[in-house]
């Protein structure tokens, strides 16, 4: 067993954790975060995706001891953030969802695109979102949910993760 | 999956992580960014009893110039060098390269020296370290060493490091300023291993010429004919020997028909896009 001190969307949660367990186990299970979804964990899928220490990261493929000491957002952590207020919103008139499964990766991998890219189109917007599977094939409305919110140039204002 | 149990091991310096290796010979795993070992571990393709993790060893992860050599810590990551935070020597050929490893989120966590160290043929560094002819800088018991790249790497996922070994940095002679590089690389999709890739660096003020292709089973191959051919002075007859050239060269190369044409399409490619 580890003792890590993690913050979890602004708060600090210290836990004894099995040296094996992932970072997305440990929210899931320690922290009863449950928007943090596992796929295939093995790094693939990008289900898991959330930011640590402001950039996004496999969840699946972090170990929870190798987190000690950073800084974790989750899906859950967002309240008050106008960009990702901006990408909920697009994702919703687009319909850029159907299960829902991907959506917290989608978001996550979503929010560090606009937020580091400033010379986004379309292509770019789809390479970027090559390491996010969405098995409803709903590819082309999460795209254009992207772009809807680089449209509107709210992206690198004032937001950091 | 979820790994086999493990013990996980932060060293706080760099002789306390050999120390960790040399007690560990048979057992321990080495962890930089986790990308490669971490699925292998959760798929339980490895079950090592302990997991060293070096990420947060500050010699590791920092960059500096000695005369033309730039020396990048092993645990620099893809996305840092994506992002040109290490000094460029390479006229823009090794952020082109990070660009097209995995993805963002791989990105931030994969390191330049896990990829080497981990040695997987299809990975993108080991051809890049290959064409630029790279060094290694290993630390272990007996102090440290250098070696060549293309010597380290001596099969699939194989290389000459020892158990109570470290890599520690990967040295890069800085290309003149009228080097020219070409880079193709061909995936299923953006971010996947390369099925076919290579990279042509050409740098005739250090007369230096390497074409290298990079494939899935086996260790990357320095193409010396074409790179011969490349050396020499343009003239009209280039495509010409070049074609032979990389007949030549390909003919080496275990490859099936299908394979074999990727292949050159690829080496072709690479040499198209010197710029």
């Amino acid at each position: 067993m580890k003792a890590v001190t993690i913050c979890v969307n602004g708060e600090r949660i210290s836990r004894s954790v099995d040296d094996r367990l992932s970072l997305a186990d440990f929210l899931r299970e320690h922290c009863l975060l449950t928007g943090t979804h596992i796929g295939c964990e093995h790094g693939v899928c990008g289900a898991c995706t959330l930011m640590m220490n402001g950039q996004p990261v496999r969840s699946c493929l972090t170990l929870a001891a190798a987190a000690d000491g950073r800084d974790v957002r989750t899906v859950e952590g967002y309240e008050g953030d106008a960009l990702m207020q901006a990408i909920r919103r697009a994702f919703n008139l687009r319909h850029a969802l159907q299960c829902g499964f991907c959506t917290p990766g989608m978001l996550a991998t979503a929010y560090d695109i606009l937020s580091r890219i400033p010379d986004l189109d379309r292509e770019r917007i789809r390479s970027e979102l090559a390491g996010n599977l969405c098995r409803c094939t709903g590819y082309l409305s999460i795209v254009t949910a992207i772009e809807d919110v680089h449209a509107q140039g709210i992206a690198r204002k004032g937001s950091s993760a | 999956m979820k790994p086999a149990q493990f013990g996980y091991l932060r060293p706080d310096s760099l002789a306390e992580a050999i120390g960790l290796l040399k007690d560990r010979p048979q057992d321990a795993r080495v962890m930089a960014g986790g990308q490669s070992l971490g699925p292998m571990l959760n798929l339980r393709l490895a079950q090592p009893k302990h997991v060293i993790d070096i990420s947060r060893l500050g010699e590791l992860c920092d960059s500096s110039m000695s005369g033309d050599t730039l020396a990048i810590g092993a645990c620099i990551t893809h996305a840092q060098i994506e992002d040109g935070k290490i000094t460029d020597v390479t006229r823009g050929l090794l952020t082109q390269v990070a660009k097209g490893i995995a993805y963002r989120a791989v990105r931030n966590r994969g390191t330049l020296g896990g990829s080497l160290a981990h040695a997987d043929p299809a990975a993108d560094w080991l051809t890049t370290m290959i064409a630029l002819d790279a060094s290694l800088e290993l630390a272990g018991t007996n102090g440290r060493s250098q070696v060549k790249v293309a010597k380290f790497v001596t099969g699939a996922m194989e290389t000459t490091i020892e158990a109570a070994q470290l890599l520690t940095c990967v040295l890069v002679p800085r290309l003149s300023t009228s080097a020219r590089w070409g880079y193709a690389k061909y995936a299923r999709k953006p971010g996947d291993f390369a099925e076919s890739m290579a990279i042509a660096v050409v740098d005739p003020d250090r007369a230096s010429s390497r074409v290298v292709l990079g494939r899935r089973s086996e260790p990357p191959a320095l193409m010396q004919a074409s790179s011969q051919v490349l050396a020499g002075k343009p003239a009209e007859s280039l495509t010409e020997k070049l074609a032979t050239a990389i007949e030549v060269d390909l003919s080496s190369v275990r490859a099936d028909q299908a394979d074999w044409t990727m292949h050159r399409a690829i080496v072709l490619r690479a040499i198209r896009t010197l710029t």
